[in-house]
């Protein structure tokens, strides 16, 4: 049975289990989901952030859709239970179970493509509407290594990340740019 | 849309959403559509709490039922047995990683005009006030006797072949009085009326063992509850069926059914008009291929207190068995909570149902009521129980009958199963389950 703690975040101090009484980091568990229109990159962004890999075809996501993956931050251990939308939402059909007690969301767009900001923008309302107040959300311009055909300027996007007290950075799943980086800062801003 | 699919599965009720995760597991292409821009069509669970109010013509006017969105009401109550047939489906499918339960805490039986725990070993038969001491000594030797049964070794047997003996002669064998009788076959082995007592002992054997045995798995009642309500399950389930591959579109209106020669061939929505080789839906779809063979009344209360004379329990199932108040099937009443994250902060949500048997159905639940204490408030529904006509195996629609009055979900389940082998021709193989939902690097 799943034994999920009621809030996600459960910060365990276990140092009195430890035989050799060695003191113990913190852990940290996080639960993040990833928003945005098909094919901006958001299956590429995990993948290469849990194994280092990039796809040039990268198949629309089906499969594994569920991965952890866990860092160290100072002297805590975060561990990510990062859910990825499944296709779901290509029809505006996502299930509200999806975000529900995240912690965290990565809504991404195409930075060569207008229409997947203008879609991260409504994300980032059904969000702030639907899911937990105090989520932390990162707003993340992907594909930046295609910059010659880019359609979504750089500063426009910052000034609407800061606006509504999102994070912000451009990536690339391809070169890896930003990419730990990106789920670093989440990891330090909760 | 415009594309050929083996399966087109209309509704996203639980049946649905479960039918369209096993098939997508099983290898085939699935549409899944719902007319409604919401999960779980009957089985939704209702939110804000504004949503429900109004179609009452009610609201929540000085937030006096707290935070409307904190509320997530149930249409259809069901708890889930920890070691029953769901469970099982969950685990098998990783559907358990999206949701997180809570065990039930109390498991209630009705007698002569009050509530008492339902016993479900020696030990707490021992403590009970249901039953008299030497009744006491007679059912704990029941309960052993149907523990330690084994169909494989006669002797264990002790001169009673269970698989031809009623259980009536099995009460009989050890003396128990029409009461225990009662409590016995309505609230441990959860028959809904009393024709069990004339089949062989075996199958009722059964579940009074699945009871204890999903007792002994979480401890204080053998029920669990999916926190946020029963939406959840549905839209677990349709996870799963998306992950496998499976194509959802909420808010999408099906206008009919395409057919061909007597077989079905697409669902036309629109101009629009997806092939298919199969269509699995529920009755609301289909009005002309089910037929109505009952109703069943529910009362939605909210309390803003527990049920009395329960320890103050935060969620809870009471059976009132059919012949205390002179019926022919029971009336369930449950219980959930805001720690359930189903009410605001202080709040209750009870259910009362039972399958109507006569003109005046909210007669017949002021039993179930009446055990409530005060009621803040209370919505009432009386619907129509629907089965299909046919097996769908010639036309090759294959339609779910509605929820019923049970507090459980072993008629959906069963249900779900026979559909899914009248539509492939196999039982689900659980093998299928793919292993990598999840990946922990
Ligand atoms: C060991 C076992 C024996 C079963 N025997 C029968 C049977 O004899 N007749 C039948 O119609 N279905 C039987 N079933 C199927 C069972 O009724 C349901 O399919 C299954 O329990 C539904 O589980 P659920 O998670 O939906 O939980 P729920 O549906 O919430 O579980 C409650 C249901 O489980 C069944 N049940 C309750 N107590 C017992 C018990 N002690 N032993 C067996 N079943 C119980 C009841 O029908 C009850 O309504 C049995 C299942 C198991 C695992
Ligand atoms: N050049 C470039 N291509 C990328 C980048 N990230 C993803 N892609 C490509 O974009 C395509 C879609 O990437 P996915 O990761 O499948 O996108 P998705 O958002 O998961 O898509 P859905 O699963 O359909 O929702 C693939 O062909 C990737 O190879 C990137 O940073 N740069
Ligand atoms: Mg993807």
């Amino acid at each position: 049975m799943a034994n999920r703690q009621s809030g996600g975040s459960n910060t365990a101090g276990g140092g009195a289990q430890r035989p050799n009484g060695a003191p113990q980091n913190k852990i940290c568990q996080f639960k993040l989901v990833l928003l945005g229109e098909s094919a901006v990159g958001k299956s590429s962004l995990v993948l290469r952030f849990v194994k280092g890999q990039f796809h040039e075809y990268q198949e629309s996501t089906i499969g594994a859709a569920f991965l952890t993956q866990t860092v160290m931050l100072d002297d805590t251990t975060v561990k990510f239970e990062i859910w990825d939308t499944a296709g779901q939402e290509r029809y505006h059909s996502l299930a509200p179970m999806y975000y529900r007690g995240a912690q965290a969301a990565i809504v991404v767009y195409d930075i060569t493509n207008q229409e997947t900001f203008a879609r991260a923008k409504t994300w980032v309302k059904e969000l702030q509407r639907q899911a937990s107040p105090n989520i932390v959300i990162a707003l993340a311009g992907n594909k930046s290594d295609l910059s010659a055909k880019r359609m979504v300027d750089h500063d426009e996007a910052y000034a609407y990340a800061d606006e509504n007290g999102l994070l912000f950075m451009e990536t690339s799943a391809k070169t890896a740019m930003n990419v730990t980086d990106i789920f670093l800062a989440i990891g330090m801003f909760l | 849309m415009d594309e050929e699919y083996d399966a087109i599965v209309l509704g996203t009720g639980l049946k649905e959403c479960i039918l369209s995760g096993m098939l997508s597991v099983s290898g085939k292409k699935v549409l899944h559509i719902d007319r409604n821009k919401y999960y779980g069509g009957e089985s939704a669970s209702i939110t804000p709490l504004e949503d429900l109010l109004s179609k009452y013509n009610l609201n929540n006017e000085g937030d006096q039922y707290g935070r409307g969105r904190d509320w997530n009401v149930d249409l259809i109550p069901k708890f889930l047995m920890a070691n029953g047939q769901l469970v099982k489906l969950l685990i098998h499918t990783g559907v358990t990683r999206y949701l997180e339960f809570k065990s039930v805490e109390g498991s209630y039986v009705y007698k002569g005009g009050r509530i008492s725990k339902v016993p479900a070993d020696e030990r707490e038969a021992l403590a009970s006030d249901l039953m008299g001491l030497f009744e006491k000594r007679r059912f704990k030797n029941f309960l052993i006797f149907v523990q330690e049964y084994n169909l494989e070794d006669p002797k264990t047997w002790k001169d009673f072949d269970a698989r031809t003996m009623t259980m009536a002669q099995l009460y009989e064998k050890f003396g128990l009085d029409e009461n225990t009788r009662d409590f016995t076959g309505h609230a441990l082995a959860l028959q809904r009326d009393d024709d069990y007592v004339k089949a062989p002992a075996y199958s009722t054997m059964k579940r009074i063992k699945l009871y204890s045995e999903s007792l002994a798995r979480y401890g204080k009642s053998p029920y669990l509850y999916p926190m946020y309500g029963l939406g959840e399950l549905p839209q677990g389930f349709a996870r799963l069926s998306a992950i496998y591959g499976g194509t959802y579109m909420l808010d999408k209106p099906v206008d009919e059914l395409v057919m061909e020669e007597g077989k079905v061939v697409g669902v036309k929505s629109g101009e629009e008009i997806a092939k298919c080789k199969q269509v699995y839906c529920d009755p609301s779809y289909v009005t002309d291929r089910v037929k109505k063979v009952g109703q069943v009344i529910r009362a939605i209360c909210l309390l803003d207190h527990p049920i009395p004379n329960t320890k103050d329990a935060l969620s809870t199932q009471i059976i009132i068995p059919q012949k205390q108040v002179g019926r022919k099937s029971d009336i369930y009443v449950s219980l959930v909570s805001y720690t359930h994250q189903v009410a605001a902060k202080g709040w209750f949500v009870a259910m009362v149902s039972t399958t109507v048997e006569t003109n005046t159905p909210e007669d017949e639940i002021r039993p179930g009521l009446a055990l409530l204490g005060n009621i803040r408030q209370k919505f009432v529904t009386v619907s129509d129980y629907y089965e299909p006509v046919e097996d769908g195996t010639s036309n090759q629609i294959f339609i779910s009958s509605s929820y019923d009055a049970t507090t459980h979900f072993e008629t959906t389940c069963l249900d779900v199963l026979d559909i899914f082998k009248r539509g492939t021709g196999e039982d689900f193989d659980f093998s299928k389950v793919k292993h990598t939902l999840e990946e922990d690097m």
